[in-house]
């Protein structure tokens, strides 16, 4: 490893579904070099959201999607993707039926 | 209660006919704390089937993001059953992910297509009534 990974506030944005375990919001500000550290620091700010996004196996729910900006993280690294300054994270449910 | 502009009408079923053999799938849009919808945003069918419908993500995400734009929220999801009734199937019910919204069926098994609308919450499915808005 080559010195410190710098720790850039992202913008979390929150479906319908999710906004009431996060105090009501529709965007949450959170730090994190990887998309996985940003959900650790949601959930340490809205404890209500452990296990929505991320299961407790550390794994995404698979009733979700999630995007960085316009990449699903499922295809792009995963938890492990690294964020960089002005990502977008959005939390989408996902919508599926017969 | 579900109003429809006419467009938005006419629009959902016309994706819904495009998406034959497969089952077609979309968002709708209305203003924050309305029941009038006035945008519609037909998003691919990941699922690729003439039975299941999966909303593709990224499409999801767009809409999204056009909704809020044009200060509008995703209130709902339509989807096509090509040979069966207009009413949800167990699937959908069990995997109806948002309970605020409105989930539009669009019945193609007969030449005349049969749209209804329903709540589905905790499991409950409830049919509510559909009003074509001319404005």
């Amino acid at each position: 490893m080559t010195g410190s990974i710098e720790v850039v506030p992202v913008e979390v944005r929150v479906p319908t579904v999710l906004r009431k375990d996060a105090g009501g919001q529709a965007t949450i500000k959170a730090n994190g070099a990887t998309v996985g550290e940003v959900f650790e620091d949601v959930v340490r700010q809205f404890p209500l959201l452990a296990g929505k996004v991320v299961t407790e196996e550390g794994t995404l729910h698979r009733f979700v999607n999630v995007y960085r900006n316009d990449e699903d993280v499922r295809f792009g690294g995963g938890l492990e993707a690294p964020v960089e300054d002005d990502d977008v994270i959005s939390i989408l449910p996902a919508v599926a039926g017969g | 209660m579900l109003r429809l502009g006419h467009d938005v009408y006419l629009r959902m079923v016309a994706h819904a006919l495009d998406g034959l053999p497969l089952e077609a799938c979309g968002l709708l849009a209305a203003v924050p704390g309305s029941d009038l919808v006035e945008a519609v945003y037909p998003c691919r069918n990941a699922a690729e089937s003439a039975r299941l419908y999966e909303l593709h993500s990224l499409d999801h995400l767009h809409a999204d993001r056009d909704a809020e734009a044009q200060g509008l929220e995703i209130v709902g999801v339509y989807h096509s059953h090509t040979h069966t009734d207009p009413y949800p199937s167990p699937t959908d019910v069990e995997q109806a992910p948002v309970p605020e919204w409105h989930y539009v069926l669009v019945s193609l098994r007969e030449p005349e297509p049969m749209v209804r609308s329903y709540r589905i919450v905790d499991g409950t499915v409830s049919e509510e009534s559909i009003v074509l808005d001319d404005r």
